[in-house]
């Protein structure tokens, strides 16, 4: 048997994973959910065909989106988490003791229950004590909140579909609001290389621009998403992703990690040349 | 599938299409692009199952100016779903069916009594055929700065004051959704031999439902003028006239076919018989889809704070006799902006075009093909317009759309008589001889026959200021103004 799972990254460009066995797929009220097994990546769950993470390279991404601010924070008592049904997000913030109380605020409930049963790796904080789900839109959730926020995550899929919301300036002005004086927001800010992604990529950094007095882009590599080549947003009312890292302070705290360290994460702002014209040329626009 | 809806299971016109296209009959007829063909950009851009469709009047197909088979049929059947004696397939747009009914209604020099808070194709009728408005002025919320319906008494005071008159006009609902007092005005029309006309364009919807205000059919109308393309789904351009049983069907057919094309389009037509269909088997979950997504928009905008989606609270007994729930009409005053501004920012920053903004208010268009999250994005603009733009009320100079016209001449009158065009605050004292209005809505603040007052000029020069789009006069920023020399 020659079983595949492939993913367009563009009209021209497919992306394929070789599939030993489909553990589960259903319709939720909002989405298509898969589940896949494969001998490259382990088990990796897809939303609408899309690939959202696989057992094999999560740690990238969850670790550059969450110990990249919180570094920078230092202390941050309260997150709020906007997506993330996979659960990786929280199994990160959990690690550290400074944090008090988390809202994870997901619009599929069945998606933080698929995980649960098949991706237990990821989905291994929701029983903590301080992680309060909320099963609802997260647009409409940040908007009832005023200053209540240390750092908001926004773990989102592409803009086209259920998370279309979550790249609109109307969204991003509502987390500002949400966010305390020193606040950080950091988002999934899509991928610089293809041409229908950097666009999705150049809008959601305009629309933060206009929101958020500092906004910065850094980047990891991803082998399962569109190019490998993935970007995150670091937006903040008061501190810088780079000049505010305490480098001793998050190492004393002994966070190990596989991907995340203090020398990368100056280095992640560090961007391609084509990748700083774009960003700047979305800034120039702005002013 | 019970009678009725196996009965309305049906649309002739689209499945008359549908055959036709399968019997690939030569055509050696008009349209000239011939199945597309002779047009490839238009159906690259447009699709090849449209073109086949765009098809001219013939034996199989009908004809929309005398139909006899499968479009009389489609009217048949939308006469029943909507309760009335007959319906017309009208592809003028709400425009052409409000033009057709004016013109069964009066001729000229004939009176009819209509508030004045009415879309500008009632007064461009009234131009064509002659007839003299008789205007009872609308009641006005002025916290909301909105006109309402008119109230029972002024209009039988109209009708005490001019008994001649032939007809009375109501909207049902207005733009922003207030009916007035409909079954009482058509009890006085029909008691003093008066037609009762009603402009539906906002009130397709109140066919299927019982908790939506009273249709002008089933409150006894002798003609509604009913948006298919609005509330109804079908596309734009495509209207419906329904009478009443005491009303001519012959006769109301050649008021239209004054005016009407001999080349009705197929594509509209279809898209009202499919749209006919859709809402006699599935109106009732429509619009109670509708209203729900509107009465939750409303509550949660009503909770940011400053804005004020009203509703039925509004319910006075009278002038706001009842409230379309389905419609998201907002009041912007208290967060200091225009509710043109409103409606720009929400355009130009958010990307969420809304129906229309203007003095005081702007209106959410809510309809069946709404999702969650689109309210969603919404109410987090009007959260994120009131944080970064609130400004004290005080600023916003005039706070009412309404200014009550002084009527000189009947409007076919002013609009032939030889004119001149002035500076707008030089016409002060003149009689207009065309339109000024902010489009939409589309309800003139001056209209051909009334006198250019101070309140006129103030009320154009605020609106053009706050970037309303003004429309009507030659000139196109109304600036200048065209009075009887």
């Amino acid at each position: 048997m020659d079983l595949w799972y492939s993913e367009y990254h563009t009209e021209n460009v497919r992306f394929s994973i070789k599939v030993e066995k489909q553990l589960h797929s259903e319709q939720s009220a909002f989405q298509r959910i898969d589940v896949f097994e494969s001998a490259e990546f382990g088990r990796f769950l897809t939303l609408d065909g899309l690939m959202m993470i696989t057992e094999r390279d999560e740690f990238i991404y969850h670790d550059m989106i969450t110990h990249v601010p919180m570094a920078v924070l230092g202390e941050a008592k309260r997150v709020l988490v906007i997506g993330a049904g996979d659960g990786g997000v929280l199994r990160e913030l959990t690690r550290y003791d400074s944090v008090e109380h988390i809202d994870l605020v997901e619009i599929d409930e069945r998606v933080v229950a698929v995980c649960k049963q098949f991706l237990p790796g990821t989905a291994s904080s929701f029983d903590d004590r301080r992680v309060h789900a909320h099963y609802q839109d997260g647009m409409k959730f940040v908007r009832k909140c005023e200053r209540a926020y240390d750092l908001i995550i926004v773990d989102s899929t592409d803009p086209f579909g259920p998370g279309e919301g979550l790249f609109t300036k109307e969204f991003y002005g509502n987390c500002y609001k949400a966010l305390n004086d020193n606040g950080v927001m950091v988002n999934q800010h899509e991928s610089p290389f293809y041409r229908g992604d950097a666009l999705a990529m150049m809008r959601a950094h305009k629309r933060i621009c206009e929101s958020f007095p500092i906004s910065r882009v850094y980047q990891a590599h991803i082998p399962t998403y569109p190019s490998g080549h993935w970007l995150f947003g670091f937006a903040g009312k008061t501190l810088h992703p780079v000049y505010d890292l305490d480098v001793e302070r998050w190492n004393k705290l002994g966070i190990k990690t596989k991907y995340y360290n203090t020398k990368l994460h100056a280095g992640c702002f560090a961007l391609p040349t084509y990748v700083e014209e774009m960003l700047r040329d979305v800034e120039l626009m702005n002013n | 599938m019970d009678n009725v809806n196996q009965y309305q299971n049906k649309a002739p016109i689209a499945g008359a299409l549908e055959k036709f296209s399968s019997e690939r009959v030569v055509p050696f007829d008009v349209p000239g692009h011939k199945r597309g063909r002779g047009n490839a950009e238009l159906t690259t851009f447009l699709g090849q199952r449209c073109m086949n469709f765009d098809v001219n009047s013939m034996k199989p197909l009908d004809n929309l100016c005398h139909p006899v088979s499968v479009i009389a049929e489609a009217e048949r059947l939308a006469a029943d779903a909507f309760g009335a004696a007959h319906a017309f397939f009208m592809v003028g747009g709400t425009t052409s069916s409000v033009q057709a009914m004016i013109f069964a209604a009066v001729s000229r020099g004939e009176k009819i009594i209509l508030p004045r808070n009415i879309h500008r194709s009632v007064i461009n009728a009234l131009v064509l055929c002659g007839g003299v408005p008789v205007y009872v002025n609308p009641k006005v919320d002025v916290q909301l700065g909105i006109t309402l319906g008119m109230s029972v008494r002024d209009v039988a005071k109209a009708i005490a004051d001019n008994p001649s008159a032939k007809a009375v006009f109501v909207n049902n609902p207005t733009y922003y959704g207030v009916c007035g007092n409909l079954k009482a005005i058509e009890a006085l029309a029909h008691a003093h031999g008066m037609l009762l006309l009603a402009d539906e364009a906002h009130g397709t919807h109140f066919y299927f439902s019982e908790n939506l205000p009273v249709s002008a059919m089933s409150a006894g109308a002798d003609y509604a003028s009913v948006s298919m393309h609005k509330s109804g789904g079908s596309l734009t351009q495509s209207s419906l006239l329904l009478i009443g049983k005491s009303v001519s069907e012959a006769r109301t057919r050649q008021m239209i076919n004054l005016t009407q094309t001999t080349s009705g389009s197929y594509l509209l037509m279809a898209s009202l018989d499919i749209s006919r269909k859709n809402l006699a088997l599935h109106g009732r979950e429509i619009f109670a889809k509708v209203t729900e997504l509107a009465e939750y928009a409303r509550g949660e905008i009503n909770q940011i704070g400053d804005y004020y989606a009203f509703a039925k609270e509004k319910i006075n007994g009278d002038s706001v006799f009842d409230f379309d729930v389905t419609k998201l009409s907002v009041n912007t005053l208290d967060v200091g902006l225009a509710g043109i501004e409103v409606y720009d920012t929400l355009r130009d920053d958010y990307n969420i075009q809304t129906e229309f903004g203007d003095i005081s208010n702007f209106l959410a268009y809510v309809s069946v093909g709404d999702r969650e999250r689109d309210i969603e994005r919404l109410v987090g603009a009007l959260s994120e317009i009131r944080r970064r733009f609130k400004k004290s009320r005080a600023g916003l100079l005039l706070e009412s759309e309404y200014v009550a016209p002084v009527v000189a001449m009947p409007p076919q009158t002013a609009f032939y008589s030889e004119s001149i065009s002035l500076p707008l605050e030089s016409a002060v004292n003149r009689v207009a001889t065309e339109f000024v209005m902010c489009y939409p809505p589309g309800i003139p603040i001056i209209a051909p026959g009334e006198l250019v007052t101070k309140d006129v000029v103030e009320y154009i020069t605020y609106a053009r200021g706050k970037g309303c789009f003004l429309t009507g006069a030659r000139d196109k920023r109304a600036e200048y103004i065209n009075v009887i020399k």
